[in-house]
């Protein structure tokens, strides 16, 4: 024979249901008392990113047929298209905890030794495309500016309304980490990022920086634009 | 003359009464599991929820288009999601995913060590007692089949919703870790088709959870308070 559901059955059964619709149906961040515990998940999924980075594994890299072409979408933080008033004055500064800091032009950069790679493109809002960058690996950069040894982060800064990004030390020295200069086979477009953008395929979009001007090598955490505002730090794929 | 039963003729006498207690069913770490995953389970489909109102819609840009997707080209109301933007929705989902894993795994070892898997796991023997249950159900056959802790077609059950979880899990992990984890990824058909059943299993596991509910309620409502309290009192006391 069934027994009805006690008062204290049900109770517990609200308990239940209670909690699983206080965390739906709002922009809850966990209030005061989940929000670090949130931030601190958010840290641990960092650590165990890193930890997965391997120095040698090489993305995916795709045949030039299977470029997406102009479904490629594009994005900038800027109000309107930042682009350079003047394109021959602009220089890449490479500084900070380094032994030479640096400063280059873009026919200076485009004289080294290049990377050419068609790779998958993977955008945190869960969109992928396929385009070919070309362009100049960082490590190149970073053995002419010779690091510290306290350096154990990079910061990128750019042009576009203060747009920046910090990054691990181990995915900047990646061999698939470049600052590129082409898109698809051509000069890099503007709303691409020109005159040049931080790439890999081994970061989502965001963590790519766009209309790059300053590298500086750091031994604290920088933060970024997007990753201040709570979005995940490594963006590591 | 009022029957008196005589010495020694208790094998004619009416079984005694199941004693108040009821059985041990469940033990606590399978009750705390079960609605931890409910609390959880519940946070990690309104996050991805959110999540997937950034891009509603599956396959490379400029590709093909992966479906059936009746949810293709717009978000979900705001009820159903959790995080408020992309950002909130990513930090919880990959902060809850972890007690995801973790409750299924302490599940998992759980049925293992204690040897309860016995009576959960469907196994091809398994495949006539369920046929004979499904009659049963159906009303073609009269009498219950003879069942232990869970009848057949509930092994099955139960079967099933591990390995989704597990489907769940490992399709998250692929879409999260694309490059370093591109073995997991492409034994799912790549990033495009990971993200694809990432979200299908959302909805089998939502088919599961309101056919599940349904049961309890309607088929057995003792369950319900078995699961909380872990004695059972109903009307399907174990054969074992």
């Amino acid at each position: 024979m069934t027994e009805p559901l006690t008062r204290r059955d049900l109770l517990r059964m609200g308990i239940v249901a209670g909690a699983g619709a206080l965390v739906t149906g709002c922009g809850w961040d966990g209030g005061p008392l989940l929000k670090p515990g949130l931030t601190a998940m958010a840290r641990l999924n960092d650590r165990v990113g890193e930890a997965l980075v391997s120095p040698h594994r090489l993305a995916r890299e795709y045949p030039v047929s299977e470029r997406s072409g102009s479904a490629f979408p594009m994005y900038y933080v800027s109000d309107e298209l930042p682009v350079l008033a003047d394109p021959a004055g602009w220089r890449l500064t490479v500084g900070g905890l380094v032994a030479n800091p640096l400063t280059l032009t873009l026919a200076q950069l485009q004289a080294l030794p290049r990377v050419t790679y068609t790779v998958k493109h993977h955008c945190v809002e869960g969109w992928t495309a396929i385009a070919t960058w070309t362009g100049v690996p960082l490590t190149t950069i970073t053995t002419m500016a010779a690091p510290t040894q306290a350096a154990r982060y990079v910061r990128f800064d750019s042009f576009d309304s203060g747009y920046y990004n910090g990054w691990d030390l181990q995915t900047a020295m990646h061999p698939q980490t470049i600052l590129a200069y082409a898109y698809n086979d051509q000069p890099l477009r503007p709303d691409h990022g020109a005159p040049l953008r931080l790439y890999s395929p081994l970061k989502l979009g965001y963590k790519l920086t766009k209309f790059l001007t300053t590298i500086t090598f750091t031994a604290d955490r920088p933060g970024g634009y997007w990753e201040d505002q709570g979005y995940p730090w490594l963006g590591g794929l | 003359m009022t029957a008196v039963p005589a010495p020694g003729a208790a094998a004619d006498a009416p079984v005694p009464p199941m004693p108040s207690t009821g059985v041990r069913r469940h033990h606590w770490l399978v009750r705390l599991t079960h609605w931890l995953n409910a609390i959880v389970l519940t946070g990690l489909i309104a996050s991805g929820l959110q999540i997937y109102g950034a891009f509603s819609r599956f396959g490379l840009k400029g590709g093909m288009r992966i479906g059936p997707n009746p949810f293709e080209g717009h978000g979900f109301p705001r009820w159903a999601r959790l995080g408020g933007w992309l950002a909130g929705g990513l930090n919880w989902h990959f902060a809850l995913g972890w007690f995801f894993i973790c409750s299924g795994l302490a599940y998992v070892l759980y049925l293992t060590i204690s040897g309860e898997w016995r009576s959960l796991l469907f196994r091809p023997r398994d495949i006539r007692p369920a046929i004979q249950m499904q009659l049963y159900y159906l009303g073609i056959r009269k009498a219950h089949p003879p069942q232990g802790k869970h009848n057949a077609l509930q092994k099955g059950a139960y079967t099933f919703i591990v390995a989704l979880g597990a489907l769940s899990a490992l399709t998250g992990v692929a879409i999260y870790k694309p490059v370093q984890l591109h073995w997991l990824t492409a034994l799912f058909g790549g990033y495009e088709f990971a993200r694809y059943w990432h979200f299908v299993a959302v909805w089998v596991f939502v088919a599961f959870t309101l056919a599940h509910i349904t049961l309890v309620f309607l088929v057995d409502p003792a369950s319900l308070r078995a699961m909380l309290t872990g004695w059972y009192r109903g009307r399907f006391p174990s054969h074992d």
